[in-house]
C-alpha cells in the first residue's frame, strides 16, 4: 500500500510521473462532462457509444497505410486522425440512415456500432502481423501511463476549445436540445448547430481513446452529467456540475490507478465516475431518490391527516344542517366511506389524531373532535376550498398552480389572491368561518 | 404530456384501495376518492363520479385536464395516489373482459410491420388467453369489425399505409373485437376527416342502443351537444357531470375554462345552433 | 482451400447469427437496438466473478454468471430509468460501462493466475471452434455448434409460444397490459432471451457478432417487408447469407491487401453490413435506388407519402 505523503503527492499533482495522466484525464472529464450534458438533454447518449466504436477501423487502417507508406505508424496524431475520420463517416451514415429510411435512432445506432466494429476488429487482426503493430489494441481498454507530454498537450488543447465551444454555443445549444422543431422554425442553422455537437463529442472520444479506451470513454459522456441532472433543474449549473463530477472522476480515478499499478485508470475512472452517479441519484435533493421518497411519506401523512379533519369536518356540517357548525361526536361508520381508506388504514390516521389530541376520549364506535381538532379541521376545510374555489374561478391556469397539500394555498396563491377568493365564495372571517364547498353542487 | 411522465413512477406504491362497493354492480364505472398525482401536482384530484349504464359519456375539458389520464387511472395504466375505479362493481383486474380500450392514435408506433386485420385480431387476445394462435374463427370475427368501420378493403394494407381517419376506425374496430359492455375512447375524433368522424358517431350510437356504455374523452365543444346524452366536465376536478342539456351550461363551462371567452362563446354559438 | 474446418465454422456462425437475428427483431420494433450491445459488454463482470469463484473456466458457471449478469443490466437499467427519470439510452450506457469496468477490473487483479483475456470476449475465436468438439453418437461436434444450436432451438420455442404475446406487446404495451398480458414479463422474458443467446454465442464467436446480428439482419428486413412473419424469416436469410459471406470474406479479403488473415467474426458483421446496404438501395419499395426510379414516371404514391410524414 502507498503512504499517505506518496497518495498526497500524487493527488496533488506533484509527483512528476503521473502530473500528466491525472492531469490529462481531469481536463478530458471537464470537457465529457461538457458536451455531454447536451447528449444527454438531447436524449442521444449512446451517440458516443456508436461514435466511439466507429473509431476502430480508422485507427487500424490509419496504422496499415502508415507502414505501406514506410513510417513507423504509430505515430499518435495520425492514429487520431484516421479515428475521427472514420468516427465522421459513422456519423454521417447514421444520419443518412435516419432520413432515408424509415428505421429509427437505435436501429442506425445500433447498425454503426456493430458493423463499424466489425470493420474495425477484423482490420486491427489484419495489421496486427505487421512489425510494431503490439499495443494498438490498448485502444480498446485504454493505457493512461502512456501519455507522453505532446499527448497531453493535445488532449489539453482539444479539451480546452471543445469546453470553450460548449460555453459560446450555449443558448443555441439550449434551443436545440430544448425543441428542435421550433428552433428551426425560429431559423437556427439546427443542422449545423447538430454537426457542431457531433463533431465536440467526436473530438473529446478521440482524445479519450488512448487514456481510458474506446469502451470507457462512453461513460464519460454519460455518466457526469446524468449524474449533474439530480442536483439541479437548471442548465448551467448541470453543465458546472456535470463538468466537476466528469473532472472529479478523471483527477481521483487516475490518481487510484496510479498509486495501484494493477488497475487500469479506463475502470478506475469509470467506476468513480458510477459511484458519484450513484450517490446523485440516491441523494441529491433537487430529484435524488430518496429526499423524493421522504418528501413523498411526508406528504402523505400531511394529506391523511387533512382528509381525516376535512372529512370530520364535512360530517360535522351535514349533522348540523342549516345551523352553525358545532363540535359534537359522530358515529365511526360516517367517517370510513367518505374516503377510499380501508378500516385498518383510517385505525392508525385515527392514532395518529389522538397523538396529536385533535380528538377526545370517546366510548367506542363514536369520535369527537378535541376544541384544537375542532379549530385545525375548520382551517383545513377552509383551506381546501380555497383551492377548489381558485380551481373554479381560475380554471384555465390553475390546475398548473394546485397543490395536493391544502395548507399550501396561502403560500402559493399569496394573501391578496386568498381574499378574493374568500370574499366570492361569502366567508370573511378567515381560519373561523368555512364556505360551503363550490363543488358541492355539481359533483354529488 | 403528464400521463408520459405518470407511467414512469411507479416508485411510490398506491396505498390500499380494495374494493368497499357502495353501488350497485349495473353502475358501469364508479369512481371514488381518485387521485393522480405527479409529486406535490395532482393530475386528477378527489375524483367522485358515476356514470350510468347504456349512456354515450363525453368527458369534456381544456388540455391537461386529466381527460386520458381518466381513463388510463380506470384501467390501472397509471398509478392511483387513492381511490378506486370500479368496473361493473369489481377492480379493473377483475372486469377485464367487460372493457375496451381505444387508445389515442399516437400512442403506438403505426411503422409496425403488421397489416389493419392483425391489429384487429388483437382484440381477440384475451379471449384467445396464452399460447393459442388466432384462428379462423376469430379472422371472420376481425374481418366483420373492419366491416363495421367501413375498411374491409383494407384489411390487408400495412398500416403506416392508411390514412389516419382509416388509422382511428382501426383501433375502432380493435375495441369492437372485445365485444365490451363499456368502452373508453381517447380522443376518437383528433385529427380524422369528416367521413370517419361521421361513421365513429353512428357507431358509438348503435353501441349505445345495444346498451353498451361509451365514454369517449372530447374536445370539440362545438359538437358535445350534438354527439353526447351525457357529459363529464373536468378540470382535474369534476366539475359537473350529468345529462348533457342541464350540464352543458354557460356556467359550468366558464368554471372548466376558465376565462377563455373564445371558446366559451364558440361553445355559447353551438349551444343556440343544436336546441336539444 | 474450403475445408471441413471451413463447413463448421459457417455452420457455427449460421446458427449463433440466426439465433440472435429472432430475438432482434422484437428489439429493433420495441426500439431498444442498443440493449444487445449494453448486454454484450455487462456481462464481462459475470465471466470474471464465476471464473473467480469456482476457479475453472467450465462452462456452466460462466454461462450462468454471465446470463445473470446480462438480466441485471437490464434490470438496473429499467430501475434507473424508473426511480431515477433518467432517459433509457442513457441509463444503459450507465449500467453497460460500470459492469464492462468492473469486469475489466476483476480480469486485471486475476490476471497473474488466470488466461482470460478480455480480447477475447470482444472477438471471440470462432476460427478455432471446430477444435472443441464433442462426441455425439459416432460424431465429433463441435461444442460451439452444439450450444448454439441449441440456444437457437430454445429461442425458436419461446418466440412460438410467445408469438402472438410478443407481437401485441411490442406494438401496444398498453394495451397488452389492459388485456391481462403483462408487458413487464414479456419484457423481461425477451431480456433473458437476449442475454442467454449473447452468453453463448460469444463465448465462442466473440461479441461482435452478437451485436451485429441483433440489429442488422432485422433492420434489413424492416426495409424489405411490412409484416411480422416474413420479417423474422428474412431477417434469419439475411444471418445466414452474412455467416457465409462473412467466413468467405474472412479467407480472400485479407489477399487483396496482400495480408495473412482476419477473423471471420468481424468479417461476418461487415457482411451484414454489406446486404443491409443492398438493401437499403435495392429494397422494391423502399430502396433509394427504387424510389428515384419509380419517382420519375409516377409521383410516390400519395397516400402512402402523407402517412408516412404524419407517422
Amino acid at each position: 500500500m502507498p503512504g499517505l505523503s506518496e497518495i498526497l503527492e500524487v493527488l496533488l499533482l506533484q509527483n512528476y510521473n503521473t502530473r500528466l495522466v491525472v492531469l490529462s484525464t481531469t481536463l478530458l472529464g471537464v470537457a465529457a462532462g461538457l458536451v455531454g450534458s447536451f447528449l444527454l438533454l438531447r436524449k442521444r447518449s449512446l451517440m458516443g457509444d456508436a461514435l466511439s466504436h466507429a473509431t476502430l477501423p480508422g485507427i487500424a487502417i490509419a496504422f496499415g497505410v502508415m507502414v505501406a507508406l514506410g513510417g513507423e505508424g504509430k505515430s499518435l496524431p495520425a492514429l487520431l486522425l484516421g479515428a475521427t475520420l472514420s468516427g465522421v463517416a459513422g456519423i454521417a451514415t447514421m444520419l443518412i440512415i435516419r432520413h432515408t429510411t424509415r428505421l429509427r435512432d437505435d436501429v442506425a445506432m445500433g447498425f454503426v456500432l456493430s458493423v463499424f466494429f466489425g470493420v474495425g476488429v477484423a482490420s486491427l487482426r489484419m495489421v496486427q502481423n505487421l512489425p510494431n503493430a503490439a499495443g494498438l489494441e490498448s485502444f480498446i481498454y485504454g493505457k493512461a501511463a502512456s501519455v507522453v507530454m505532446s499527448d497531453f498537450l493535445l488532449i489539453a488543447l482539444v479539451a480546452g476549445v471543445a469546453s470553450l465551444v460548449c460555453l459560446i454555443f450555449l443558448k443555441e445549444f439550449l434551443v436545440l436540445c430544448f425543441d428542435d422543431g421550433y428552433a428551426a422554425a425560429q431559423g437556427w442553422p439546427t443542422l449545423f448547430l447538430d454537426v457542431l455537437l457531433l463533431g465536440l463529442v467526436t473530438a473529446v472520444t478521440v482524445i479519450g481513446l488512448q487514456s481510458v479506451g474506446l469502451i470507457l470513454v462512453i461513460a464519460f459522456l454519460i455518466t457526469p452529467p446524468t449524474a449533474a441532472r439530480f442536483w439541479t433543474d437548471r442548465l448551467l449549473p448541470m453543465l458546472l456540475i456535470s463538468a466537476v463530477i466528469g473532472g472529479v472522476s478523471g483527477w481521483l480515478g487516475a490518481s487510484l490507478s496510479a498509486l495501484t499499478p494493477q488497475l487500469p485508470a479506463g475502470a478506475v475512472i469509470v467506476l468513480v465516475a458510477a459511484a458519484l452517479f450513484l450517490v446523485s441519484m440516491l441523494f441529491a435533493p433537487v430529484r435524488g431518490v430518496l429526499p423524493r421518497l421522504l418528501n413523498q411519506a411526508a406528504l402523505r401523512r400531511k394529506e391523511d391527516r387533512q382528509h381525516f379533519l376535512r372529512a370530520a369536518y364535512e360530517i360535522l356540517e351535514d349533522q348540523a344542517g342549516d345551523a352553525p357548525v358545532a363540535n359534537r361526536s359522530f358515529p365511526y361508520e360516517a367517517l370510513l366511506p367518505k374516503r377510499s381508506w380501508t378500516p385498518r388504514q383510517l385505525r392508525q390516521i385515527l392514532r395518529v389524531a389522538r397523538r396529536e389530541d385533535h380528538l377526545e376520549p370517546t366510548p367506542p364506535g363514536r369520535l369527537r373532535l378535541s376544541e384544537p381538532g375542532f379549530g385545525e379541521a375548520a382551517r383545513v376545510t377552509r383551506n381546501h376550498r380555497l383551492w377548489e374555489s381558485y380551481l373554479i374561478q381560475y380554471a384555465d391556469v390553475a390546475p398548473s398552480h394546485v397543490d395536493r397539500d391544502a395548507d399550501m394555498v396561502e403560500h402559493i396563491l399569496g394573501a391578496e389572491l386568498v381574499r378574493e377568493l374568500e370574499a366570492k365564495l361569502g366567508g370573511t372571517l378567515p381560519g373561523q368561518t368555512v364556505p360551503p364547498s363550490p363543488h358541492s353542487s355539481g359533483e354529488r | 404530456m403528464h400521463t408520459e411522465s405518470l407511467s414512469g413512477q411507479g416508485v411510490f406504491p398506491a396505498r390500499n384501495t380494495e374494493p368497499r362497493p357502495e353501488h350497485p354492480p349495473e353502475v358501469p364505472l364508479a369512481i371514488h376518492d381518485l387521485t393522480v398525482a405527479y409529486q406535490r401536482k395532482p393530475v386528477l384530484w378527489d375524483i367522485e363520479l358515476n356514470i350510468p349504464e347504456g349512456k354515450l359519456v363525453g368527458i369534456v375539458g381544456p388540455n391537461g385536464a386529466g381527460k386520458s389520464t381518466l381513463l388510463k387511472a380506470c384501467l390501472d395504466l397509471v398509478p392511483r395516489t387513492s381511490g378506486w375505479a370500479h368496473i361493473y362493481g369489481v377492480p379493473y383486474r377483475k372486469a377485464r373482459h367487460r372493457v375496451a380500450y381505444v387508445p389515442q392514435r399516437e400512442s403506438v408506433d403505426w411503422d409496425f410491420p403488421v397489416n389493419a386485420l392483425d391489429v384487429v385480431a388483437m382484440g381477440s387476445y384475451r379471449r384467445l388467453g396464452w399460447f393459442r394462435r388466432v384462428n379462423a374463427a376469430e379472422t371472420k370475427r376481425a374481418m366483420e369489425a373492419l366491416d363495421q368501420v367501413g375498411i374491409a378493403h383494407l384489411a390487408h394494407r400495412q398500416i403506416s399505409q392508411l390514412s389516419g381517419g382509416q388509422q382511428q376506425r382501426v383501433f375502432l374496430a380493435r375495441a369492437l373485437m372485445q365485444d365490451a359492455d363499456l368502452y373508453l375512447m381517447d380522443e376518437p375524433f383528433a385529427a380524422v376527416d369528416a367521413a370517419t368522424e361521421q361513421a365513429i358517431v353512428d357507431l358509438l350510437r348503435r353501441l349505445s342502443g345495444e346498451g353498451k356504455t361509451c365514454l369517449v374523452v372530447h374536445h370539440d365543444l362545438a359538437t358535445v351537444t350534438s354527439y353526447f346524452d351525457w357529459i363529464v366536465l373536468i378540470n382535474m376536478r369534476v366539475v359537473a357531470a350529468g345529462p348533457t342539456a342541464e350540464t352543458f351550461t354557460r356556467d359550468n363551462l366558464q368554471k372548466t375554462y376558465g376565462g377563455k371567452l373564445s371558446l366559451l362563446e364558440k361553445a355559447a354559438e353551438a349551444l343556440r345552433s343544436t336546441p336539444r | 482451400m474450403w475445408t471441413s474446418f471451413d463447413t463448421w465454422i459457417v455452420i457455427v456462425g449460421m446458427l449463433c447469427a440466426v439465433a440472435c437475428a429472432l430475438p432482434g427483431c422484437f428489439l429493433v420494433l420495441r426500439k431498444m437496438s442498443m440493449m444487445g450491445d449494453a448486454i454484450s459488454h455487462a456481462v464481462l463482470p459475470g465471466l470474471a466473478i464465476a471464473f473467480l469463484v469456482t476457479g475453472t473456466r467450465a462452462s456452466v458457471p460462466m454461462f450462468l454468471g454471465a446470463a445473470l449478469a446480462g438480466l441485471l443490466t437490464a434490470l438496473f437499467t429499467q430501475w434507473i430509468m424508473r426511480f431515477g427519470n433518467v432517459d433509457r439510452g442513457a441509463a444503459m450506457g450507465i449500467v453497460f460501462t460500470t459492469l464492462f469496468a468492473i469486469g475489466l477490473l476483476l480480469i486485471r487483479r486475476a490476471a497473474d493466475h488466470v488466461d482470460l483475456d478480455p480480447g477475447c470476449v470482444l472477438y471471440g475465436a470462432i476460427e478455432l471452434t471446430p477444435l472443441d468438439t464433442v462426441a455425439l453418437g459416432r460424431f465429433d461436434i463441435p461444442r460451439a455448434a452444439l450450444v448454439n444450436g441449441g440456444v437457437l432451438l430454445a429461442n425458436l420455442i419461446v418466440l412460438t409460444l410467445f408469438y402472438k404475446e410478443f407481437k401485441l406487446s411490442s406494438f401496444d404495451p398498453d394495451l397488452a397490459d389492459t388485456l391481462g398480458y403483462s408487458s413487464q414479463f414479456l419484457h423481461y422474458l425477451l431480456m433473458t432471451l437476449v442475454a442467454v443467446t449473447t452468453v453463448a454465442a460469444f463465448e465462442s464467436v466473440g461479441s461482435i457478432i452478437v451485436i451485429a446480428m441483433l440489429v442488422v439482419p432485422p433492420a434489413t428486413a424492416l426495409l424489405l417487408t411490412h409484416r411480422l412473419l416474413p420479417m423474422l424469416l428474412i431477417a434469419s436469410g439475411a444471418a445466414i447469407l452474412a455467416a457465409v459471406a462473412g467466413h468467405l470474406g474472412a479467407l480472400v479479403v485479407p489477399g487483396w491487401f496482400g495480408f495473412e488473415s482476419t477473423t471471420s467474426s468481424g468479417m461476418i458483421a461487415l457482411a451484414s453490413g454489406l446486404i443491409f446496404l443492398l438493401a437499403w438501395l435495392f429494397s422494391p419499395d423502399q430502396g433509394i435506388v427504387m424510389r428515384r426510379f419509380r419517382a420519375a414516371p409516377v409521383p410516390i404514391d400519395p397516400l402512402s407519402n402523407t402517412n408516412t410524414d404524419t407517422a
